[in-house]
């Protein structure tokens, strides 16, 4: 006689079901139930039918989940599948309008996704979920394709923001702290917050550019004129071109506590990472002049007048 | 029981959230508020414009600290990185008390950032009353734990969520933070009386009450928090003060936040219930 397939009421008693009697058993548990949640939802935004190792995705949430009236333990797990991805999407999403608009939204949403499951978070904040994909990109530029190096400049200046909103700022330096110093011996630290960056596009004017349109959308919503507009086109953003291929130096910082990016001459740039790096003040505007190719420059006046600007920018903080 | 030694001996009236969208209308027109409850993690940070902010709203106002990700319920032991930056921030804002939720959310250093409802056993009761308990020695301020919303239920459930509540406070002789609108969702979801719950947790424990909004899905509730506090929650919040006495009381909207007038007035409805306790009482 040809047994018939058991009713799925009838899963949990055939699965081994999971216990919580010991700390062993709960991590058990609770390590089963975070890799079903960090696994990619399919693209009808559902949680994938079969687990890892092959087994029908029911059996396995069966195994911990109870069903009730309404919901098998599939679904019930699912939600909580989908709230861990839909939170998370939702705020590189809104961490990275740059990156999004570089790829398009379509490109963009699939490289965060596959980002985060290679990556999941390893910090307590959200603030911090965007912090490894430079390396990610670096690693898998195929999710960025064609505009990998784009795609990466744009990533790094998105997450110097981050870095810039909150990241420490140390006791700053004031003339008056280096006054006797000599030049060859002086060490300056840079601020925590302080990013700088040597990039293959233009990406902050493009992310200023960006930023307006989104603006520009929001404030379309707000008038009474888009009801009378193609539903289609109500969201739609003009289309920014993207930025062709030129070397820029940034820096990004904070001020009064408001985010900034400031354009910098290769030679300052190269400076300032120098004085990163630990050189003295002397070596390091060595190292930054030595690379230049003008050749008619005051120096010395231009040398005085970008420390000025750093120091009353309050960059220079001790080095620990 | 408008002070406690879980509420620090305080009584604090109704208070809101303090969220992004309000902070130039808080910080510009200075509204009179009884309290704001922040999100501790919001503030963890070294530096930059959430903490001048935040010493900002301390200047005027009392703020007590919130947590989302201390996870009381984790198998694994108390992040000792996370606490240290925690008790900065208690010293930075001396909070009468701190609250964070029954739940876990992280596992061998990966995080949901989701409050995931934990499996109602003696062993899990033990572990995380333990933990609570060095949380509480290692921040020297009183803690109360939250209730939270759930979707699931676990096979390995040895009694009901207020039965497990009230073990591990009791275990680890802490205040509860009573959030009435996640017992409405998880009896919705979870098929339970929530007045069976509210009758049977450890009255004298509550420090703190939480009301919220949600959303209701064909098969099942979703804490959103993103919608005015409905009428169920409301008389469930009428029945939790008539059983705790006046409570402080917080008010969260998380999403789809409106003006700061329209949040403050939302909270303020929770006076009537207790104006009509104190009447009473009269």
């Amino acid at each position: 006689m040809r047994r018939s397939k058991p009713p799925s009421s009838s899963i949990s008693s055939r699965t081994p079901l999971l216990k919580a009697g010991s700390r062993s058993q709960l991590k058990q548990l609770q390590e089963l139930m975070a890799s079903a949640l960090f696994r990619p939802l399919t693209v009808e935004d559902r949680m994938q039918p079969t687990w890892v190792d092959g087994r029908a995705m029911d059996k396995v949430a069966a195994s911990f989940i109870k069903p009730n009236e309404r919901l098998t333990s599939f679904e019930r797990l699912e939600i909580y599948n989908r709230v861990y991805w839909f939170r998370v999407l939702d705020c590189l999403y809104d961490d990275y309008p740059g990156l999004r608009a570089v790829l398009g939204e379509q490109k963009f949403m699939k490289l965060i996704t596959a980002y985060l499951a290679k990556y999941p978070s390893v910090s307590f904040t959200l603030r911090n979920l965007g912090s490894r994909l430079e390396k990610f990109i670096r690693e898998e530029p195929k999710w960025a394709r064609p505009h990998q190096r784009l795609a990466l400049d744009m990533a790094r200046f998105e997450w110097a923001q981050v870095v810039a909103f909150d990241d420490p700022a140390k006791p700053r330096i004031t003339p008056d702290d280096i006054l006797d110093a000599k030049p060859e011996k002086l060490r300056l630290g840079l601020q925590p917050y302080l990013s700088l960056l040597q990039l293959d596009y233009a990406v902050d004017e493009f992310l200023i550019a960006v930023r307006k349109s989104e603006s520009d959308v929001l404030r379309a919503e707000a008038s009474n004129i888009v009801e009378a507009m193609p539903k289609a086109s109500r969201r739609s953003q003009k289309k920014i071109q993207l930025p062709k291929r030129r070397c820029v130096h940034l820096g990004v910082h904070r001020f009064d506590n408001v985010l900034y990016y400031k354009r910098l001459r290769s030679e300052a740039f190269a400076i300032l990472s120098a004085l990163r790096a630990g050189e003295t003040v002397a070596n390091a505007c060595a190292i930054g002049l030595g690379g230049s190719k003008r050749r008619r420059a005051n120096w010395s006046a231009q040398i005085k007048n970008w420390f000025n600007d750093w120091s009353s920018l309050g960059w220079f903080c001790r080095i620990s | 029981m408008p002070a406690n030694l879980f509420n620090n001996f305080t009584d604090y009236g109704i208070g809101i959230g303090l969220r992004v969208p309000h902070y130039r209308h808080i910080l510009s027109k200075k509204p009179v508020v009884d309290w704001f409850e922040i999100i501790s993690e919001n503030f963890m940070v070294d530096g930059g414009r959430p903490l001048e902010v935040l010493d900002a709203i301390l200047e005027q106002y009392r703020v007590v600290q919130h947590g989302v990700a201390m996870y009381f319920g984790s198998a694994e032991r108390l992040n000792r990185e996370h606490l240290k930056k925690l008790k900065r921030l208690v010293k930075r804002t001396n909070t009468p008390w701190l609250s964070d939720h029954l739940c876990w959310g992280s596992v061998d250093g990966r995080y949901t950032h989701d409050l995931l409802p934990m499996p109602y056993t003696f062993a899990c009761a033990k572990m995380t009353g333990q933990n609570i308990r060095e949380a509480r020695d290692f921040l020297e301020v009183p803690i109360c734990v939250e209730n939270v919303s759930s979707y699931a239920e676990f096979h390995a459930s040895e009694m009901t969520e207020w039965e497990f509540l009230s073990e591990v406070v009791e275990r680890a002789d802490c205040g509860i933070l009573l959030d009435v609108n996640n017992i409405y969702v998880s009896s919705k979801n979870h098929s339970f009386d929530p007045y069976e719950y509210l009758n049977n947790v450890p009255h004298h424990r509550v420090g703190q009450i939480h009301i919220a909004g949600h959303s209701k899905f064909e098969k099942y509730i979703l804490d959103t928090h993103d919608h005015p506090v409905l009428d169920p929650v409301w008389k469930l919040y009428a029945h939790a003060v008539q059983l705790v006495g006046r409570t402080a009381t917080l008010l969260e909207w998380d999403d789809r936040i409106p003006t700061f007038n329209e949040v403050h007035h939302e909270a303020l409805k929770a006076t009537q219930f207790i104006d009509q306790l104190e009447n009473a009482a009269a």
